[in-house]
């Protein structure tokens, strides 16, 4: 499975919870297959949708979950002690893991080599790490939420990407719209 | 007066309750100050554009954040502060060691220094540059005019405001 056929199978479950999304496609692909206020959708800035997933699930008690990807934690990685160190029961970080830079032509990472994200992130002191194919996906982000502690999902599955629409919405509305989401 | 203990009173009666630190040798003593009380959350960050996108998640979470760091962090967030916190138009109160100023002692410092304010103006970010120890009873106004206007602001400490390097 690729990424937007793995979003298109967990729809149903983002669609209740709070969703910071990563830069570039995978946020296309969100938007296209189920935009939701309670989507926040990343313009710009690689690399900090973990971040700000982390923030906000600190901040409040609602789920967060943060999709993002391996390209995107390897440019952030000092996020992973942070979430290790600090991550409340309400966090769960989402890292589809394509062994590819999908936004900028599927250029690969070295996590489709020797880099392993799930240990470097058990070493960085993240308690729950769950590895899956992408047809698992879905049971494992709802046993994620059932847990009630914070999780990082490794989801591997394959290279590629769906043709999808850039978002054109003012970065202003999403932020707005969201954080009435954040606050109902 | 001490300086740590008045900016930390100063966030926490604007609301401030969420902090994120990247440490500097000057900051060390607000940075112990925030880390010892009660009203307000710390969490360490390893580079200031992570911090940053902390700061941007608790606020959409009804927290309000600010980031204590170095000045050599504009080098390392421009982007950040461009197309997250500036484009989706958030407020960061950013109180930043200015190193490289006046009685610093690394040479190397002064780099980073001569750009700083360069770049915050090319980035249209309010900046404010505390010198002498009487200028901190301006940051109870700055933080209130951050969190009116939706704005990343600059708060520059150099070494003189906070006492220099002794002997050095």
């Amino acid at each position: 499975m690729i990424r937007s056929e793995i979003l298109r199978e967990i729809a149903p479950i983002l669609r209740n919870e709070l969703v910071v999304c990563n830069i570039g496609i995978p946020s296309q692909e969100l938007h296209a297959i189920d935009d939701q206020p309670s989507n926040f959708y990343m313009l710009g800035t690689m690399g900090l949708a973990s971040s700000i997933g982390l923030g906000l699930a600190l901040a409040q008690p609602k789920p967060v979950i943060v999709i993002d990807g391996d390209g995107s934690i390897l440019t952030n990685l000092g996020t992973l002690p942070t979430i290790g160190n600090n991550a409340p029961g309400n966090y769960i970080l989402m890292i589809i893991d394509n062994g590819s830079y999908g936004s900028t032509g599927d250029q690969p990472t070295y996590t489709s080599q020797r880099t392993d994200l799930a240990g470097m992130a058990r070493a960085a002191g993240c308690a729950r790490v769950v590895e899956v194919q992408d047809k698992d996906t879905g049971p494992a982000l709802e046993d994620a939420l059932a847990s009630g502690e914070a999780t990082v999902l490794v989801v591997k599955c394959d290279s590629g990407n769906a043709k999808m629409p850039v978002i054109t919405m003012d970065p202003v509305v999403i932020r707005d719209r969201f954080m009435q989401a954040v606050a109902g | 007066m001490n300086i740590d203990k008045r900016i930390a009173d100063d966030l926490a009666a604007n609301g401030v309750s969420f902090v994120t630190t990247v440490p500097c040798k000057q900051l060390a003593g607000v940075i112990e100050e925030i880390d010892r009380r009660d009203d307000i959350f710390h969490i360490p960050s390893n580079k200031e554009d992570e911090g940053m996108g902390l700061c941007a998640g608790a606020w959409m979470g009804g927290k309000r954040p600010a980031i204590i760091m170095q000045n050599t962090a504009i080098g390392v967030t421009i982007n950040t502060l461009a197309t997250l916190i500036q484009y989706y138009r958030m407020p960061l109160p950013m109180i930043i060691s200015y190193r490289g100023e006046l009685r610093e002692p690394v040479a190397c410092q002064v780099e980073m220094a001569v750009h700083t304010k360069a770049l915050l103006a090319q980035l249209n970010i309010p900046t404010y540059h505390f010198h002498w120890q009487k200028d901190v009873e301006e940051l109870d106004n700055i933080l209130k005019y951050t969190f009116m206007c939706n704005k990343p602001v600059a708060i520059l400490t150099d070494a003189n405001f906070w006492g220099g390097y002794g002997d050095q």
